[in-house]
């Protein structure tokens, strides 16, 4: 058997094509969702794809946030559904609270869209057990309002439960602000849940699947992998 | 103008005397006179409206038709052309069942005023003329031009256009894959926003723009109608800009590319249930446009009901309803028993749907308002038989002094230290640094198709997962060469650019172009216009490339100073595998070398006359299309045949600079011995064209030297990729490093 794994489509995404694609590549079968639809096909779990949901009018994220499917996302990610959210996933997770903090623009006010090297902090997520803790990976990253934040205590949280899943490199490999494509806080790049079942990050894993597209890298597709074998061996 | 009462065409009829403003809307008296003729009336203000903005310079062509007609006249046979010049976009087969439909256009005027809006609803324009052809917009390519890189109003005009193009393309999930940044102060208060597009679809898919079958209904969708752009055609890109004048801020458009992100993805489906008989976008000019060019495209007439059109200010005209350039906005024709389902979907997607009018049996374009009939005309002579200009030309009186002031005569460096010193000058000149700063700003990776972007020689996308088909595009064009010799100039553009598609293993099938140039009211500037498309209509019939379409800007001038006239050129193609694409980054230390054409002192309007004597003159290099055509085959070859690893084409900036990129994008350095027969100097700055580098394995070095001997191809073997510098041998080295910094830390540091 396989798996299926839905992904949303909110007016304004633009990754989920790419991100059914991923799914496939790594031998689930991906399954698209609609925002003002809340029933989920009884999917194993769930991909907020990357993209402008809404134009990121107002604030990213914060309008597909209310929208029908994510009642039914945020009560099962509760429950233990596995939740990824890419880029505009990402937002929409925070701005719904499933993952705490939340994007500011850009340090540098600009768009940026660069292969992003990054450090697995955390392999023992639902997203990430492909990895291996302290792996480097290349997965691009593109955004205007990529900068995470949060207040002290919970920056401190996140690291002592070792909640931060992937941090912004440098191309020598230490994470300091040349690493740090955003000015992001303490470099973080993406976040989990305190069950680890709900995964938000800001570069795109679904634009890493494919040798020849993109980067060219693969660096990505463990995150498809990840979940398959675990929702399979389930 | 007065409307009490309403300036029905019964109101019109009877007071022959009322004073339009026809001068004001920017008609010249003998056009009104021509309007008030073919309507046996005085136009009513609506009818005034929809012809002034139609009959402008920028929708009529009128001064440029005349000689676009080449474009036709002399096609090329090509069985890939499907829809040709004339539609929306032109439409090229390629190959298993899809077809490809691209196209180039300006918004130069609007990007002066208005740098984020006017570049924004430049890439919105462009993708709506893609989509209403029936395709789904994959990529966009941005050629762009700006006065002096040190000049403070660059720094307003460039973040503000490319944060325009990134904020609108970026939002709507189409992958920037290419283009053009170039600095010349001849741009200075007319930069060059060029915006091209690229959409796939099945071949059953395409959509035309005509209105036909009686009582079928015209469905206006997307954005509300607003104030916003009134005119933007008629006065923005029809006049030159003149300081006394106020400020045209508001005929600059506002785009919003999450409303055109929802119309792209309802209009799909809307095509993929077969819901659709015509189509047609709505960009310059508007209603206007869309209902006389769809009528008068297809059989029948057209009746509107005005009152129906949803606004965004209730107070607005009905002339201003007819000229509004509000964006996100399409126009399509749906029978009347499949117009509840076309709205559904337009629901399903939020985006507002409105029957406005429908298709009539007769051959009048008939607009209501308030009960009133305001207007009644043929559309046929509001859409396309505008008024056509034979305006005068002459060869300018400055031409011979200009191409007498020969660049080949300017002091070469003596010394391998000053060779070096101006090398490093040149990878780090604001044309030729690296434009990664701007392209970062572009969203290169979404859709999740693209096989190269910029600064690759073309962008290249997967059109199909299973085959690996894809195509490719690059734009060229080279202001100061067209300068020079416009005809020489257009078709150096147009060698460049089919040269780019080929050097990353594809074949170039058809022409897009965007012809940018000063007031036509200029005879000079005429001739260098005529020229151009003379050059360009001959080149492509050569190649075998038909034109399918583009765009002229002209009036780029401010006071006497016309820009550089500057065609620019985009040449799709096609690669039967991705897998087998070349990209320009050396792969491995050891590969060799390989210099593929002939190399001649060509220094006119070279890159290297521009950074170390700021000299413009002489002649622009020789062009040899049947050389180019003979290249672009051995590139294809070699690229399908596994025989090369990367390969970069020359232009500006000659061989040096082509090496530097090839070796910073690969991490890899060269050593490059002078060949026989050439001196250091012109082996490294020489601008001839028809030429190319590759790097070759050794395993394949003997076949490859074998192919090019066959087919007569100079081949010359100038070195090798190693090491971590650019060394010339004998001369000096560089290494990567010093290389990078001159090459990377250019344009930041201006425009950061």
């Amino acid at each position: 058997m396989t798996a299926r794994i839905g992904v949303v489509t909110f007016p304004g995404s633009l990754d989920d094509r790419d991100t059914q694609r991923a799914i496939r590549l790594a031998g689930a079968e991906p399954v698209a969702l609609w925002h003002k639809d809340k029933d989920l096909k009884q999917v194993d779990a769930v991909v907020l794809p990357g993209g402008f949901s809404y134009g990121d009018y107002l604030r990213a994220g914060a309008i597909s946030r209310f929208s029908p499917v994510m009642e039914t996302v945020i009560e099962q990610a509760k429950a233990g559904l596995p939740v990824l959210g890419i880029c505009n996933g990402f937002q929409v997770l925070t701005e719904a609270h499933l993952l705490p903090g939340g994007m500011l623009g850009n340090d540098h006010l600009h768009f940026i869209c660069r292969d992003q090297k990054l450090r697995v902090e955390n392999a023992e997520t639902a997203w990430t057990g492909d990895y291996r803790a302290g792996q480097e990976i290349h997965i691009p990253l593109k955004n205007m309002d990529g900068r995470y934040v949060a207040d002290e205590y919970t920056l401190d949280k996140l690291e002592a439960e070792g909640r931060v899943v992937f941090r912004y490199m440098a191309r020598d490999g230490v994470a300091n602000e040349r690493g740090n494509p955003n000015g992001s806080l303490r470099d973080i790049a993406g976040i989990t849940n305190e069950a680890g079942n709900v995964v938000g990050l800001m570069p795109h894993p679904e634009h890493a699947v494919e040798p020849l597209i993109g980067t060219g890298r693969t660096d990505g597709l463990p995150f498809f992998t990840s979940i398959l074998k675990k929702l399979v061996n389930a | 103008m007065s409307r009490t009462p309403l300036d029905t065409v019964e109101h019109a009829a009877a007071t022959p005397d009322v004073e339009l403003p026809w001068a004001e809307l920017g008609l010249k008296k003998d056009e009104y006179e021509r309007v008030v003729e073919i309507l046996g009336r005085r136009p009513t203000g609506a009818e005034l409206a929809m012809y002034s903005v139609m009959w402008s310079e920028h929708c009529s062509y009128k001064s440029s038709k005349v000689h676009l007609r080449q474009f036709g006249e002399k096609a090329p046979q090509s069985d890939a052309l499907l829809v040709g010049i004339g539609e929306n976009a032109g439409v090229v087969d390629v190959g298993q069942g899809y077809a490809v439909t691209f196209k180039v256009e300006s918004h130069n005027h609007p990007s002066y005023v208005e740098p984020y809006q006017g570049a924004a609803t430049g890439v919105g324009g462009i993708v709506r003329d893609i989509i209403a052809m029936g395709a789904r917009p994959v990529a966009v390519v941005d050629p762009l031009r700006f006065g002096a890189a040190d000049h403070p109003d660059t720094k307003r005009v460039l973040p503000g256009v490319v944060a325009g193009i990134g904020g609108y393309g970026n939002c709507l999930g189409l992958p920037n894959i290419g283009g053009e940044v170039v600095f010349d102060s001849c741009y200075q208060g007319n930069p060059l926003v060029n915006a091209g597009a690229i959409g796939v679809m099945r071949h059953e898919d395409i959509h035309l723009a005509k209105a036909s079958g009686a009582g079928n209904k015209v469905v206006l969708y997307g954005a509300r109608t607003g104030g916003d752009g009134i005119g933007g055609a008629s006065i923005l890109a029809s006049e030159t800009f003149d300081d006394a004048k106020p400020s045209k801020r508001p005929a600059v458009q506002v785009g919003d590319p999450f409303q055109e992100k929802l119309l792209i993805e309802c209009t799909l489906e809307a095509f993929r249930e077969k819901l659709v008989v015509g189509i047609q976008d709505l960009g310059a000019a508007g209603l206007s446009c869309a209902t006389s060019e769809l009528a008068s495209n297809g059989s029948g007439g057209m009746r509107v009901t005005l009152d129906d059109v949803p606004l965004r200010d209730s107070t607005l005209s009905p002339e201003e309803i007819l000229m509004s350039e509000s964006q996100e906005r399409m126009c399509a024709v749906v029978e009347p028993e499949k117009v509840d389902r076309f709205l559904e979907i337009c629901e399903k997607w939020d985006v507002i749907a409105t029957v406005i009018g429908e298709v009539t049996d007769g051959d009048r374009l008939e607009i209501y308002w308030h009960g009133g009939k305001i207007v009644d005309v043929d559309p046929r002579t509001v859409a396309h038989e505008g008024p056509v200009y034979e305006r005068p030309y002459a060869r300018p009186h400055w031409q011979d002094a200009l191409q007498a002031d020969d660049a080949n005569k300017l002091p070469r460096p003596t010394s391998s230290d000053e060779l070096k010193d101006q090398v490093l000058k040149l990878v780090g000149s604001p044309n030729q640094a690296s434009k990664k700063w701007i392209t970062q700003q572009y969203d290169h990776f979404v859709q999740g198709n693209t096989v190269l972007a910029q600064p690759e020689d073309s962008g290249m996308i997967r059109v199909d997962e299973s085959s690996g088909l894809g195509v490719a595009i690059a734009t060229d064009g080279n202001g100061r060469y067209a300068k020079l010799d416009p005809y020489t100039g257009a078709q150096l553009a147009l060698a460049e650019a089919y040269r780019n598609v080929a050097t990353t293993g594809a074949k170039p099938l058809a022409v897009s172009d965007c012809l940018n140039f000063g007031s036509p009211e200029d005879p000079a500037v005429m001739w260098q216009f005529a020229e151009a498309v003379r050059g360009l209509a001959d080149g492509c019939l050569q190649l075998g490339t038909p034109v399918t379409g583009g765009n002229v800007s002209l009036y780029n001038q401010t006071g006497e100073a016309a820009i550089h006239p500057t065609p620019v050129v985009a040449v799709l193609g096609v690669i039967d595998d991705v897998a087998r694409r070349t990209p320009v980054a050396f792969q491995e230390e050891g590969q060799l070398i390989y210099l593929l054409g002939d190399t001649r002192e060509e220094f006119g309007g070279s890159a290297w006359s521009q950074v170390v004597h700021d000299h413009l003159g002489g002649l622009p290099p020789q062009v040899d299309l049947e050389r180019e055509r003979l290249l672009a085959e051995i590139l294809i070859s070699a690229s399908r045949d596994g025989m090369i690893d990367s390969a970069h084409d020359l232009s500006d900036g000659g061989l040096v600079q082509a090496v530097v990129e090839s070796a910073l994008l690969g991490g890899k350095g060269a050593r490059l011995v002078v060949p026989d027969g050439l001196d250091a100097f012109t082996f490294l700055f020489s601008e001839s064209a028809g030429r190319a580098i590759v790097a070759v394995p050794r395993s394949e070095e003997v076949r490859f030297n074998d192919m090019c001997g066959a087919r007569g191809l100079p081949a010359t073997r100038v070195g090798v990729v190693d090491g971590d510098a650019v060394e010339i041998q004998g001369e000096f080295a560089l290494t990567l490093e010093e290389l990078r910094t001159a090459h990377e830390e250019t344009i930041p540091a201006l425009l950061a």
